[in-house]
């Protein structure tokens, strides 16, 4: 009779500790999101206690005063988010559906890919090329054009400088179209075909499925893709940074230069030398941290209930 | 003995079931006594007792959803990679409870091995699949693991057909091939009992002619639990067939008795193909 | 009852296929007009200097990257090794231990939020952690805040690679008596390996192009990588440093920098596709 390998408490004893190492580890990304939010709150502290509510609605930013606002930042942040949004929302959609209905199965992958291969793209380059490229571009061509024709609104006056509040909204938008576009085209492909047939079968058009049948199912889903953009978004560091302009001021003009909480992070925390400058600016990743954290958790909360009453039904 | 066994309470049957009528000289090398099943809060199977005779191929036959893998699976405790699953009730392994908490389900997985419905080839070469359970077990020596593979493969009648390739991965074996590669793996680490859960369910008529020889060669060295969808391979290849319903045990005997005179209604009409 | 006319429905019909077609080609002619700048300024930097010796201080012609390649490599290195195994025990606990538990819902649902915190907000969290309290930059610090960019990321893939493992192999391994983390980690890794590496791949592609969480981690230096205490030299601050200076020399450094990087961020992200497409066929 052969004599078996170990005792057998000590194999139960192994696996017990490879199943608590597991938790361990899953229980590392909890205490991260506490964390996060923890540590970000005691380094604030003092530009809390200092500037109280009065934080977020003022406009000043003055290093040698010491007085710091996070009106400009959250400003830029939220006007070039929302053009992003403007400008990627219905192109994604478009990709999307593109990819879904009308493409071939290569046209889709090679499409699809190259899709995806610039959402790869890491934003400073993104950013450079915006610098250096487009920024220059939309000071001669875009600016001007949009000035012309729409000039009577506030919103485009003033001269074309390429950099800007409009131009980092540009940028914004081809980051994160590819990434829109790839979970609105998931949400497409989660249609069930029997449904979009029996419309097809009735003589619908491709564009009645889509807008009738397609849309109007994933819906949810359409919805938390663009949450999820948003919270991307929101957040982009680096690309902004080289285009936005790097001013603490709110104009209306979107061709002014701006800033935006990633920015003024970006910019000036190395050079933050006074406890209070540097509390104010962990206040403003603070706030960062929880207007990217409402929308994660509401994008994910539409995917989520997406996929459950999808899952139900296949 | 012409009542539906519908009509009778549970455990009426049971002394006549537990024990196969032509017992006589056989051991009973796993009896099973009031086993009860849950999943959740659902119970699957009820009051399950029978008793399973040493180097014996035993059958279990019934429709599907009848409880009869659950049954299986609960001879080595497979179920309890399933957090809501449960047994209640006693299996004895020569004598001893497996049910009970302190049993060692490493020792016992290891005397009572288990092929699948879907060959599963771990990915791995052919040589590692069967070295898989030794190397688990035993410390052997390079030249003596050699050796019990080769036996493994041998005693399911691999061999022939593997011997060049050992190195090649598991996977890359046909259906069949998978299947006995999987009988190997289980043999070589001498078990005393082999579990079978519809082995040939996704396998071609040829291979499994082959898989049934095996079985009838494998009994006479262990004791075999065989489920089964496919009446005439239990009706070949077992001494002893249990019909299960609803999770009970209908009717258990020696399966030429339950394949052509049955004690009851309902056993007749699932062998004949009248209901199921 | 009046028929819309059918002219006019396929005329819309048309009109949207073509602006969908439009939007696909607008996003290819983005991808293309980004990397052929990229490599046209990028490949004008590249010399022999560019690759073999360390940036150049203020007022000195020439200089290369060498210090800021290996700076990443150690960064990024580093960064793997925290992050791999931490990200891989916390995906076996997704997909093999807390499937239906409470803590595992709630941890499936920080991984997915925690990957879309930004990540000058992990930079600011690890500064006031680790940079802080030290009181210095650190290439430590660089790699923890890269690590936990990679962290979430390997988690969820790792739990989805392993789930499409089918139970049966767990089963039967573990039905000839091994253990749970024998069965973990030599069956099912084994099973889900192209996957789990495709995973890995595409985490290291994303933070190897990362900028944010290293400003205020690690920063960055002129000198040859010599402690892991110091603020260490990186492509990707290099090149945010580089190309917000008015010198057209350390501009053309930063293309140089960027087309090293986008280089082997795509190429990372084209052998991991690769790699999922040639599993897929066999």
């Amino acid at each position: 009779m052969p004599e078996t390998g170990k005792p057998a408490g000590k194999q139960r004893n192994a696996d017990r500790v490879f199943q608590w190492m597991t938790a361990l580890c899953a229980g590392i990304v909890l205490l991260l999101m506490a964390g996060f939010f923890v540590r970000l709150l005691l380094s604030s502290r003092l530009s809390l206690a200092h500037f109280g509510w009065r934080f977020l609605i003022s406009n000043e930013w003055n290093p040698y005063r010491g007085e710091f606002g996070a009106l400009s930042s959250l400003y830029g942040t939220l006007v070039s988010t929302a053009i992003a949004m403007i400008i990627a929302v219905p192109l994604s959609l478009a990709i999307a559906l593109f990819l879904v209905e009308m493409a071939g199965p290569r046209v889709r992958r090679i499409v699809g890919s190259a899709i995806e291969l610039l959402a790869a793209i890491p934003s400073i380059i993104f950013g450079m090329w915006g610098l250096f490229i487009f920024a220059p571009f939309a000071a001669k061509y875009l600016q001007p054009a949009l000035g012309k024709s729409l000039g009577f609104l506030p919103l485009f006056k003033g001269p074309p400088m390429g950099v800007g509040i409009l131009t980092a909204g540009f940028i914004l938008a081809l980051m994160i179209l590819p990434f829109i576009s790839a979970v609105m085209r998931d949400v497409f492909q989660m249609v069930p075909a029997v449904v979009k047939e029996s419309a097809y079968g009735m003589g619908a058009t491709t564009w009645e499925v889509t807008r009738k049948i397609t849309v109007r199912y994933g819906i949810r889903g359409l919805v938390g893709a663009c949450f999820l953009g948003l919270g991307r978004a929101v957040g982009e560091t680096m690309a902004v940074t080289f285009v936005i302009g790097n001013r603490h001021d709110v104009s209306a003009s979107l061709f002014a230069a701006g800033n935006s909480i990633a920015s003024t992070l970006a910019n000036e925390f190395t050079e933050a030398s006074e406890p209070l400058y540097l509390s104010s600016l962990v206040e403003l990743g603070l706030i960062l941290f929880i207007l990217s954290l409402a929308l994660q958790v509401m994008a994910h909360y539409w995917l989520r209930s997406l996929s459950r009453s999808m899952g139900a039904g296949l | 003995m012409s009542k539906s066994f519908l009509q009778e309470k549970p455990g009426v049957f049971r002394a006549e079931h537990a024990l196969p009528p032509a017992q006589g000289e056989l051991q009973p090398k796993i009896s099973v006594r009031g086993l009860n099943f849950f999943y959740g809060r659902n119970q699957a199977l009820s009051d399950n007792t029978m008793d399973i005779a040493q180097n014996r191929v035993t059958a279990i036959i019934g429709p599907s959803g009848c409880g009869k893998s659950t049954h299986l699976r609960a001879y080595n405790r497979i179920f309890e990679l399933y957090r809501d699953q449960r047994a209640q009730g006693e299996i004895l392994l020569d004598g001893e409870n497996i049910l009970a908490p302190e049993t060692d389900v490493i020792e016992l997985r290891r005397k009572v091995g288990m092929i699948f419905q879907k060959p599963t080839p771990f990915p791995l070469s052919i040589f590692e699949n069967v070295a898989y359970g030794l190397r688990l077990h035993y410390r052997l020596a390079s030249g003596e693991l050699a050796g019990r593979v080769e036996a493994a493969l041998r005693q399911a009648a691999l061999w022939e057909e593997v011997k060049g390739q050992l190195d090649r991965p598991g996977a890359a074996l046909s259906g069949g091939q998978q299947q006995r590669l999987c009988i190997a793996r289980a043999i070589a680490v001498e078990p005393e009992v082999i579990l079978m859960d519809e082995p040939t369910a996704a396998i071609d008529p040829i291979a499994t002619s082959k898989i049934e020889d095996l079985i009838g060669a494998l009994a006479e060295h262990y004791t075999i639990v065989i489920v089964t969808h496919n009446m005439q391979q239990a009706a070949r290849v077992s001494d002893f067939t249990a019909f299960f319903y609803q999770g009970r045990i209908v009717e258990f005997g020696p399966t030429e008795q339950i394949f052509t005179k049955p004690a009851l209604k309902q056993t007749e009409d699932y062998v004949t193909g009248r209901f199921g | 009852m009046i028929h819309r006319s059918m002219a006019r429905r396929k005329m819309i019909n048309r009109l949207v296929q073509a602006l969908s077609a439009a939007a696909a080609l607008a996003g290819l002619f983005v991808l293309a007009w980004v990397l052929i700048v990229v490599v046209q300024r990028g490949s004008a930097a590249i010399s022999w200097d560019f690759f073999f010796h360390r940036v150049a201080p203020a007022g000195v012609e020439g200089g290369g990257i060498a210090n800021a390649l290996a700076g990443s490599a150690i960064l990024v290195g580093l960064a793997i090794l925290f992050g791999v195994p931490i990200g891989l025990l916390a995906g076996v606990y997704l997909a093999e231990f807390g499937k239906h538990s409470r803590l595992g819902a709630v941890v499936r649902f920080s991984t997915n939020v925690l990957m879309g915190i930004p990540s000058i907000i992990v930079g600011l969290f690890v500064y006031t952690l680790l940079v802080l309290p030290t009181g210095h930059f650190s290439a430590w610090a660089g790699a923890v805040a890269l690590a936990i960019l990679m962290l979430p990321v390997i988690a969820r893939t790792t739990e989805d690679m392993l789930e499409l493992v089918p139970n049966a192999l767990r089963e039967s391994a573990m039905a000839l008596g091994a253990p749970r983390w024998k069965v973990t980690l030599g069956i099912v890794f084994r099973a889900a390996k192209t996957g789990l590496l495709t995973g890995m791949l595409l985490a290291v592609a994303r933070i190897s192009g990362e900028t944010a969480p290293l400003l205020f981690t690690c920063m960055n230096s002129d000198y040859w990588p010599t402690s892991l205490n110091a603020p260490t030299a990186n492509l990707t601050v290099t090149i945010f440093t580089r190309a917000m200076s008015p010198y057209a020399d350390w501009q053309r450094l930063a293309w140089g920098a960027a087309l090293i990087i986008t280089l082997s961020v795509l190429a990372l992200n084209i052998s991991a596709r690769l790699m999922l497409r040639g599993k897929s066929h066999v």
